[in-house]
């Protein structure tokens, strides 16, 4: 295995994030501090308590997950779409690296930078409400999942995309809005019976529901259904990777 | 013609590149390369040269891991590039046509981001002796996107060395570049080769081949036409011609020479002779006999034989 080739790939990833830090930790904050301001305080003030949590505290695992399903996607689609972009992809398609470790690189990078903004995000959360981590084993592993399941749909819309504007379709259009319905600033139980119902079919409703569990101990639906689900997730987004290599889609003529 | 093997193996027998049966159609259909087999030995300088879209970049990008072969072998000393991949391609170093680079990165950075992606150690000793052979040690802290056209390509030659390859693809490698540096390029491979380190080279440049290489291939419609060293080959197809200064200038060729291959130039100051160097007789003597019969006088004569250029031109229209 060429785990120097990997460190190489996550490293230089890693340092055009460093790169461009303002734009990729203080923009994202700030956007997650204005949520907390305008749900959290203005109009949670209002809102009564759900399952027992104060609704500013209520949403700050939606926000974080939030966070990192968008910015796992972006970063991962970023990371490979740019150099298929600008043409240097044919060095990393001539280097004796593996489609494997090509993945461990540009994935392990794009979630680590999500995971490291979710844990800002939280940090950022407790300056506005109290927060405890019922769980904090688990919420790191559901962040961890979460992370890698969406660095690595980022990387197959990073392979997909032959444009600036495909590649923020997905994020913009179908994340964005599958992470808003899924649950991140309500409960489930706040939803008439049929829209519960549509909401079973949005897969993010999962990842934040057992994200919350790991907060609050509580969630809209079992821990061990979520898990499976996140299991399914990063099992068929490992697959249609493995499908790009085999094939060569879009990489290899 | 047919392709010939390598004249000279690699030390353990196998060549730097063995090329059999290789073939590629893309998607669309186009046929890309009919069946190509090329056997490049250690430590030579090869000049692939054929027109555009004859095959050149697909052949290499193949032999690379960039493009999938529809089938076919190739082995770079002796590994195979699909089952024994890995080792294959650690043995290559690829300076691409196209001037691709991050353009924000610093070009030390960029150098050894290549070295570490083949899996080598850091070694910032050799990226450094890379950098100063290349003339690129001042701009080792520049960004990418600072540096002209001709520097980029240095830096893209630099990359290519960063893991010590054994055998280096340089596709187009002066393209775009003034005299001197290509020059400078000149001297570096030939100083790549010294450490024996094999040398395919493609180019629109014949003189560049004509100048480096050791054996010649051409390359047209997705098949090698040819393969032979270049002295020889210049030898083999080369013709020359006697140019004869002459005393009086002539208005037409007299009747008693029209039998000989002569023509008039320089204002019918200049009488040149072509004469094939492989020919039993080259028909010079007879020549000189005819014109001095028909009072023909000359100050002066010399030969010169065909570029490489010449002969490139004249074997891709003999196969068109």
């Amino acid at each position: 295995m060429n785990l120097r080739g990997v460190r190489t790939l996550y490293a230089f990833e890693m340092a055009r994030w460093f790169r461009t830090l303002a734009q990729s930790i203080i923009s994202p904050v700030v956007t997650t501090s204005l949520y907390f301001v305008v749900f959290g305080a203005a109009i949670g003030a209002r809102i009564q308590e759900i399952d027992g949590v104060a609704y500013g505290a209520f949403i700050v695992p939606g926000l974080i997950m939030l966070m990192v399903l968008t910015q796992s996607t972006q970063n991962a689609s970023f990371g490979i779409f740019f150099p298929r972009f600008s043409g240097t992809v044919y060095e990393i398609l001539a280097a004796p690296v593996s489609a494997f470790e090509v993945v461990m690189g540009f994935v392990g990078a794009a979630a680590t930078k999500a995971i490291i903004l979710g844990l800002i995000i939280l940090a950022t959360a407790t300056l506005f409400v109290e927060m405890q981590i019922a769980h904090p084993v688990f919420m790191l592993l559901f962040m961890a999942l979460t992370a890698i399941t969406f660095s690595l749909m980022g990387f197959i819309i990073g392979i997909w995309a032959d444009g600036f504007e495909k590649l923020s379709f997905v994020p913009m259009l179908i994340v964005m809005p599958l992470a808003f319905l899924g649950g991140t600033f309500y409960s489930i139980d706040m939803l008439p019976p049929a829209w519960q119902t549509v909401t079973l079919f949005n897969p993010v409703f999962y990842l934040i529901s057992a994200f919350r569990w790991s907060f609050f101990g509580t969630s809209d639906i079992g821990v061990g259904v979520s898990l499976a689900m996140i299991a399914l997730f990063l099992a068929v987004a490992l697959a249609v990777v493995a499908w790009i290599f085999r094939t060569g889609y879009r990489l290899r003529d | 013609m047919t392709p010939q093997a390598a004249e000279r193996p690699g030390e353990d027998g196998a060549p730097a590149l063995s090329v059999r049966g290789l073939h590629k159609t893309y998607e669309s259909g186009f046929q890309a390369l009919r069946t190509v087999d090329l056997e490049i030995r250690r430590g030579e300088i090869f000049a692939l040269l054929g027109p555009n879209g004859a095959g050149k970049t697909t052949l290499i990008s193949i032999i690379c891991g960039i493009v999938r072969p529809s089938g076919g072998q190739v082995e770079v000393n002796g590994h195979d590039i699909v089952r024994d991949w890995r080792r294959a391609r650690s043995l290559i170093g690829l300076v691409p046509q196209e001037l691709t680079t991050d353009s924000f990165e610093k070009v030390r950075d960029t150098v050894a981001f290549s070295r570490g992606l083949y899996g080598c150690r850091p070694d910032p000793a050799h990226i450094e002796h890379v950098l100063r052979a290349l003339s690129l040690w001042d701009k080792r802290d520049a960004q990418m996107r600072t540096l002209s056209g001709g520097m980029k390509r240095r830096v893209l030659i630099a990359k290519a060395l960063a893991h010590e390859p054994e055998l280096l693809f340089l596709d187009e490698p002066t393209a775009g570049v003034d005299v001197e540096l290509r020059r400078d390029m000149w001297a570096l491979v030939r100083e790549l080769r010294e450490q024996g380190v094999t040398i395919v080279l493609t180019t629109h440049y014949i003189e560049e081949a004509e100048e480096m290489a050791d054996r010649v291939g051409v390359i047209n419609h997705g098949q090698i036409i040819l393969v032979e060293r270049k002295d020889t080959l210049m030898q083999k197809l080369g013709r020359k011609r006697l140019a004869l200064q002459l005393q009086t200038p002539l208005l037409a060729i007299p009747d008693a020479l029209t039998h000989l291959e002569l023509e008039l130039a320089d204002d019918g100051h200049q009488l040149i002779y072509t004469f094939d160097t492989q020919a039993e007789r080259t028909g010079i003597t007879r020549l000189l006999q005819d014109l001095s019969s028909a009072g023909i006088r000359f100050s002066d004569m010399h030969t010169e034989q065909s570029t490489l250029e010449e002969i490139f031109v004249d074997l891709v229209r003999r196969e068109s």
